[in-house]
């Protein structure tokens, strides 16, 4: 049994709006082990990111987490003051972001960005922060490291700059890497050289890694566990060769079959009816059913709980549950 | 034999010969042009009736130039377009209007391209006034037939561009697009900004238009997976360069070029059971302003000989209907055969 690394419990983080309080992660619950790839799915405003951004500390003014509580190494970490924060981000969690431009600071040289993790985290003297600046950038796979140092990040492709991030984020050997969204503003090409990064630096360093994204091939390319979610929940869990391939939550069904599949020319797409909902729309019962064509009038009234199917797979969802009471009778299999 | 027989008898809708187009950079006091970025070099190609045509490649390699300057709306450098055999190029403004009605574009953010001020019903009602004469209760008569076509309701008539969701904006967008009976449309990466489950409906909604009104697509993209289930044809372009087109069917069984295969083997498959042998191509883009000698490729090439470095490979029909610029066409970047 491998250690846990990060532990979150019914996390509920709210946001203050002239409309009144946003709930934008309601009452989520996941952990990530050391060594293992934890990836969270999701379209725009399932919350993915607001989680990601609690466990750094980094929510906006506005924003607050009102319930529940983060664990890292089994310390409490999300009531720290600022301070303690700041000393954690970098050298325990390191997050890297979707658009690697707009996260350096374009007027400063790689190398100067690179050598500040390694001054104040590790307090070492300019020179030997140089060293180890260009060691990592070598690690990161960026060809002549020693010229890239000198140069600043608009002289950089998008590819180079996302591996710069990578370097940034591993400059405090954090033992937990969140990744928002990394390969999204890049090509195939240099997305798969990405994947293959972070993939490997993830067994040299055993560090947990927590992956947000939105594109399925993606994770199945990435991905140990996956967790889906929607409107603000935590929806369906599992490994991810069970959530492949056999998904149990109708929205997660649904979000596999409107992926379009490159090697199978007879595939039909099934696209899930209806809108995202807003944060703040209210939504009685399960927060799917407007848009879930198995809804029945318990799904209506009651938002539904999480069950466990076995083999660690947990989902949210009345019909599995009620199915798995009535022994049998598919609701909806995936194709395949 | 059939086959060919049936390419033959498909009427060609718009035609490209040497289509480039260059942009000056400027530099210095004078302003003087030093170089050019080569954004689109020679292309030929011929879209069918009816058909999709998947344009795809990396970003910077031109496809969406490519769509912009069939629409006129970049001045092109050199070549001939001609659609339903009439040269469209060098048309003044208004003999232009005319080929507007029959051309449109759908572009990738659509909230973008409408007036924040105006209601969706007046912004739709603005293609008629301009291009028919219609009257003022004839025209809201068509927007609200156009609206119904879309997916969208009556109310949403009245309503503005930040009351709607990005998916049905795309359908404003689309409303838009076919609202005078256009017989060619370019989707530049219309589906690349939505969720994947409004993705997919935006899509339905597009091949149910096409076989409706009998619509030919120039269907832009760096989304092989939606390409593969959109499009009939695809072009494969690198560095402002056609490397590669061939129907759907072949190009995903049988990709001729390296870059091709590269491109097929960097998609992230949405499958945990086949693991195909991956190649990674190395490096980034080169630069289009100074592009590499010979073939575009040949720095990134995983099988690159030395007559790559010197001579730029010739755009050729490798099967029927199948064209491909490589030296070394067909050669697997796997195993490095033939």
């Amino acid at each position: 049994m491998r250690e846990t690394l990060l532990e979150v419990n019914n996390l509920i983080t709210e946001f203050r709006t002239a409309d009144g309080n946003v709930q934008a992660v309601r009452d989520v619950s996941f952990f990530v082990k050391k060594g293992e790839t934890l990836c969270i799915v999701g379209e725009s405003g399932c919350g993915k990111s607001i989680t990601s951004l609690s466990i750094m500390g980094l929510l906006p003014n506005n924003g607050i987490i009102s319930g529940g509580e983060i664990k890292y190494e089994n310390q409490a970490i999300h009531a720290l003051n600022a301070e303690e924060k700041r000393k954690l981000r970098g050298s325990k969690i390191s997050m890297i972001f979707q658009e690697p431009m707009t996260a350096l600071n374009p007027v400063l040289t790689i190398g100067y960005q690179l050598r500040e993790p390694f001054m104040l985290h590790h307090k070492v003297n300019k020179k030997q922060a140089n060293i180890q600046g260009i060691e990592l950038l070598k690690q990161v796979g960026i060809p002549y490291p020693e010229k890239r140092m000198k140069q600043y990040p608009h002289e950089l492709s998008g590819g180079m700059r996302q591996r710069v991030m990578i370097a940034l984020a591993l400059a405090g050997n954090p033992g937990l890497l969140i990744a928002d969204e990394p390969t999204t503003a890049l090509d195939v090409t240099i997305q798969a050289q990405i994947l293959d990064l972070i993939n490997s630096l993830k067994e040299k360093l055993d560090m947990g890694v927590m992956f947000i994204t939105h594109d399925m091939g993606v994770v199945a390319e990435v991905a140990d566990r996956v967790m889906v979610m929607y409107g603000g929940k935590k929806i369906e869990e599992g490994s991810v060769e069970e959530i492949f391939n056999q998904p149990r939550h109708p929205y997660t069904i649904g979000l596999l079959n409107s992926v379009p599949n490159v090697d199978d020319p007879e595939f039909e797409l099934e696209p899930i009816p209806g809108s995202l909902p807003s944060l703040t729309e209210q939504i009685s019962g399960c927060r799917f059913h407007p848009r879930c064509q198995f809804a029945t009038e318990q799904c209506r009234i009651t938002a539904p709980t999480e069950f466990e199917i076995g083999n660690d797979h947990n989902v949210s969802c009345w019909l599995v549950e009620e199915e798995a009471s009535n022994n049998g009778r598919a609701i909806g299999v995936a194709k395949a | 034999m059939v086959e060919q027989l049936e390419l033959q008898k498909r009427k060609i809708i718009l035609k490209l010969n040497g289509v480039k187009k260059y942009f000056p950079i400027k530099s210095g006091l004078l302003r003087r042009v030093q170089n050019h970025v080569k954004a689109v070099e020679s292309v030929n190609l011929e879209l069918y009736e009816g058909e999709s045509l998947g344009v795809v490649g990396e970003s910077g390699c031109g496809k969406s130039t490519l769509g912009r300057a069939i629409l006129g709306l970049e001045p092109l450098t050199e070549g001939k377009i001609s659609f339903r055999d009439e040269e469209i190029q060098d048309l003044k403004r208004k003999e232009k209007l005319r080929f507007v009605k029959e051309m449109q574009m759908i572009f990738q953010d659509p909230f973008a391209s409408l007036d924040p001020r105006q209601r969706v019903g007046d912004a739709l009602s603005e293609v008629f006034s301009i291009h028919t004469n219609m009257g003022a209760r004839e025209r809201k008569e068509a927007v609200l037939k156009l609206l119904g076509e879309v997916g969208l309701k009556e109310e949403h008539y009245d309503r503005y561009p930040h009351e709607f969701s990005g998916g049905q904006r795309q359908r404003i967008g689309i409303a838009r697009a076919i609202a005078l009976n256009p017989s060619f449309i370019i989707c530049d990466e219309a589906v690349s900004a939505l969720d994947v489950s409004v993705q997919a409906q935006v899509l339905k909604l597009l091949k149910t238009l096409q076989e409706k009104y009998h619509l030919s697509y120039m269907f832009i993209s760096h989304d092989l997976g939606v390409v593969r289930y959109f499009c009939n044809r695809v072009l494969v372009m690198y560095l402002g360069n056609t490397v590669e087109l061939a129907e759907v069917e072949e190009l995903f069984k049988e990709p001729l070029h390296p870059y091709t295969q590269a491109l097929l083997s960097a998609i992230p498959r949405p499958s945990v059971n086949t693991k195909v042998q991956r190649v990674r191509l190395q490096g980034d883009l080169p630069n289009p302003a100074n592009p590499p000698t010979g073939c575009p490729f040949h720095t990134r090439c995983p099988v690159v000989k030395d007559i790559c470095k010197t001579e730029k490979p010739q755009w050729e029909e490798y099967t029927s209907g199948h064209f491909v610029a490589c030296h070394y066409a067909g050669t697997s970047i796997v195993s490095g055969e033939v």
